[in-house]
């Protein structure tokens, strides 16, 4: 042992002054932009046989389902071009994107998530086309709210997000709102909550009743932040909340509207409206308790629809209660964007495929496959059951209430910011200003390194 | 290379092992060099160039996409001052204790037991110990997740004893958290501690204990005064295994906790990652995964000096 070490570290020496001396990380890899063509084109019928390559994560049961629906008949549509689909969970696909867009053999068409830390990143190191050329030509100003493209448009240096050129287009919808049990408010003979306050005399009346008046499953941290946006979206300017949300300068954490909407939530923790041991308890165990008959409400994305639905069938519902102002404001966004890299071999193939995904045609299978389509919700809405409940909601906010970003958006940490912030504050160690003082601490300082 | 290949079957067909100790007037002093370079050169591809890298990258402010800056030892101080990370190395240490400390003395009393006690089918009790360490870290980590539920088995068993006050919800307690994965490791270390140490006990002699009895000693003494000094050996292989399981912990907070409550069972390895791969922090990330090595290799080699001294 001992006389291997010393020939070893000779042998480390050498090779560490020899690379630190040589080239730095991020030098002579990845692909500098190439000159983009000024000419697009919508007709990519004339185009020499090529291959599309996809990387998505729409591996769920219903998204996969719509994809592999869209892709063959993209591929129908032009038998010119094949593609070639690489798929991945949300997770994995967040953490490779960022060693494969710097690749040599980068995809052309890629899912990147909205977030500072993903697309911005992605954005400012120039490996994304911006899109407002071929917005124009195929007219998605028109067919997008605006409220759903601020969440895919960043400044050309990605310091501001929600404004500048947009870099992608989502296929569904995502929304946070309240699940319940039919059955459960019936025997609690409640109607269902108009707004925050009837809510809060809900889970009065259920608490009393011996009922767990909200499952939450928050082990993962993130879980409480879909509890706590819908009550900053009742106390909280809208433009405010996107302010913090985008993480855009012009906004505080620390006002007193923000630590009332943590007091709300922090009170509901201490009356005991939670399941015990939240802080403790999976995700999919909290959903999963519901639609076994434990609890009456679960604060929760639409994503959650399907698989309650398969469990509680027509006794579960969904709602949005509107603000003490009467407006409805809830935490949503949209699916994760698709995007053109910026070593995509022929984007004018790769816009019309993200054209083919998110067109009126696509979105009717997007909702005959269980999907929340972003676009045309209303009329495509089921007759009844939990998903006619979730495209209403989706619908109102939309058109007439305004959807508030993820939180987690706004820095690149500030995940784990609030995160382990809501965990403190649902425990009980810190008071709402310090919880609003923490979220502050991270948004100011990455306000101040964004210049 | 064709010498090689003659002399090693020259040596084959002389047969004689003074022979083969002796290859020839020409000193081939490269020869035992030749026979390791395949191995040599895979574990520089893959352990060595990816170290010297990360020490590279740790100088560097780089977000893995971009440009990168030098910025000297920005990283280090970064390290050493980031509280968050201070308090990452000081959970890996109490993991030490849950990894290391706690299975080697239930080891030594198991394997002390083992081994006196003469037990019918040794085997399968071996076998059974040694279960946890053969299963894949991430199965171990979704099973005790699941344990440790609030309406998991452990808090289950606690009511039916009637210990209702006792049960909690042990992967999102503040107090608790950090020891229960901690008795994770317990439950996966011990069974590598006990083998170890029930192969060093059987090698001992049994004169030595004839020995020590007839100068009139119990088992208790017997144990102090022969057992522990004999197995010296394998006690400091064990702390050393289980000493660096315990420092690069990262699969089992992963997947049990991602860190939480709060901040509370953050560890360096996981830091790493969170900054690497979800930051894109690489500069940091890098020189994190540098300390830790460090640290590694820092309390290793004390367990050694203090193993090798006899």
């Amino acid at each position: 042992m001992r006389s291997f070490t010393r020939p070893a570290s000779v042998v480390v020496g050498v090779a560490l002054t020899v690379t630190l001396v040589s080239c730095a990380p991020g030098t002579g890899q990845g692909n500098a932009p190439e000159p983009q063509s000024t000419e697009i084109s919508t007709d990519i019928s004339g185009v020499d046989d090529m291959t599309l390559t996809v990387w998505d994560q729409e591996v769920r049961g219903a998204q996969n389902e719509q994809i592999e629906q869209l892709n063959a008949a993209f591929e129908e549509r032009y038998p010119n071009i094949t593609i070639e689909r690489n798929s991945q969970a949300f997770d994995d696909l967040n953490t490779t994107l960022r060693l494969a867009l710097t690749d040599n053999d980068a995809p052309d068409v890629v899912q990147a998530n909205n977030a500072r830390n993903t697309m911005g990143a992605f954005v400012a190191a120039d490996q994304l086309r911006p899109l407002d050329d071929y917005a124009d030509a195929y007219g998605w100003f028109d067919r997008y709210p605006a409220s759903i493209l601020q969440y895919s448009t960043y400044s050309d240096d990605a310091t501001v997000f929600g404004e500048g050129e947009l870099y992608g287009l989502p296929q569904t919808g995502e929304i946070v709102g309240v699940f319940y049990s039919k059955s459960k408010l019936e025997e609690l003979g409640l109607e269902v909550p108009s707004d925050w306050a009837a809510f809060d005399e809900a889970l009065a009346t259920a608490k009393s009743a011996g009922e767990i008046p909200l499952q939450l499953g928050n082990i993962e941290q993130w879980p409480a932040a879909h509890v706590f946006g819908p009550l900053q979206g009742n106390t909280v300017d809208v433009a405010d909340v996107t302010r913090l949300g985008l993480g855009n300068a012009g906004a505080s954490w620390t006002t007193p509207e923000n630590e009332q909407a943590a007091a709300a939530l922090q009170g509901w923790a201490t009356d005991g409206y939670f399941n015990d041991g939240a802080n403790g308890t999976d995700y999919d165990a909290a959903w999963q308790a519901l639609a076994a008959g434990n609890g009456v409400f679960l604060l929760g994305g639409s994503w959650l629809a399907a698989d309650l639905a398969d469990a509680m069938g027509d006794d579960l519902g969904f709602f949005l209660p509107e603000t003490d102002a009467g407006t409805l404001a809830t935490t949503g966004g949209t699916g994760v964007p698709f995007t053109i890299t910026s070593a995509a071999e022929n984007t004018d193939v790769a816009a019309a495929y993200i054209d083919f995904l998110t067109s009126d045609a696509a979105m009717e299978i997007l909702a005959e496959t269980g999907n929340l389509p972003v676009n045309r919700t209303a009329e495509l809405a089921p007759d009844s059951g939990v998903l006619a409940d979730v495209y209403t909601a989706f619908d109102a906010v939309t058109q007439g209430g305004s959807l508030l970003p993820y939180l987690d958006y706004a820095t690149p940490t500030f995940g784990e910011t609030i995160g382990s912030a809501l965990q403190d504050l649902l425990e009980g160690r810190t008071t709402p200003k310090q919880f609003t003082e923490a979220l502050e601490a991270d948004y100011a300082e990455f306000i101040d390194s964004n210049g | 290379m064709a010498d090689v290949a003659t002399a090693g079957r020259g040596a084959a067909t002389r047969r004689g092992r003074g022979a083969a100790r002796h290859p020839g007037r020409l000193g081939r002093a490269w020869i035992p060099y030749a026979y390791l370079a395949p191995a040599l050169l895979l574990y520089g591809l893959f352990l060595l160039v990816p170290l010297v890298r990360a020490g590279q990258f740790s100088f560097f402010e780089w977000d893995g996409l971009g440009a990168s800056a030098f910025v000297g030892f920005d990283n280090y101080l970064a390290v050493v001052q980031d509280e968050r990370l201070r308090d990452a190395f000081g959970h890996a240490l109490v993991l030490v204790f849950f990894y290391a400390v706690l299975p080697l003395a239930i080891g030594l009393v198991l394997a002390a037991l083992l081994t006196r006690a003469k037990v019918r089918g040794i085997g399968f009790f071996r076998t059974i110990i040694f279960l946890p360490q053969v299963i894949a870290m991430v199965v171990v980590a979704v099973t005790w997740r699941q344990i440790y539920a609030p309406d998991g088995p452990l808090n289950g068993l606690l009511r039916l004893l009637g210990l209702d006050a006792l049960t909690t919800a042990w992967l999102g307690d503040y107090t608790w958290t950090l020891p229960a994965v901690g008795l994770i490791g317990t439950w996966v270390s011990t069974g590598l501690v006990t083998v170890l140490l029930i192969a060093g006990m059987t090698r001992v002699p049994g004169e030595l204990y004839e020995a020590v009895r007839l100068d009139g000693a119990g088992p208790v003494r017997e144990f102090f005064a022969i057992t522990l000094p004999a197995i010296r050996g394998e006690i400091t292989v064990a702390l050393t295994l289980t000493i660096v399981a315990a420092l690069k912990t990262f699969d089992l907070v992963y997947v049990t906790t991602g860190g939480g409550p709060g901040t509370s069972t953050t560890v360096p390895s996981y830091e790493v990652y969170r900054r690497a791969f979800e930051l894109g922090q690489v500069g940091e990330a890098a020189a994190i995964g540098i300390v830790l090595t460090i640290l590694v290799f820092g309390i290793t080699a004390v367990v050694n000096r203090i193993g090798d001294r006899s």
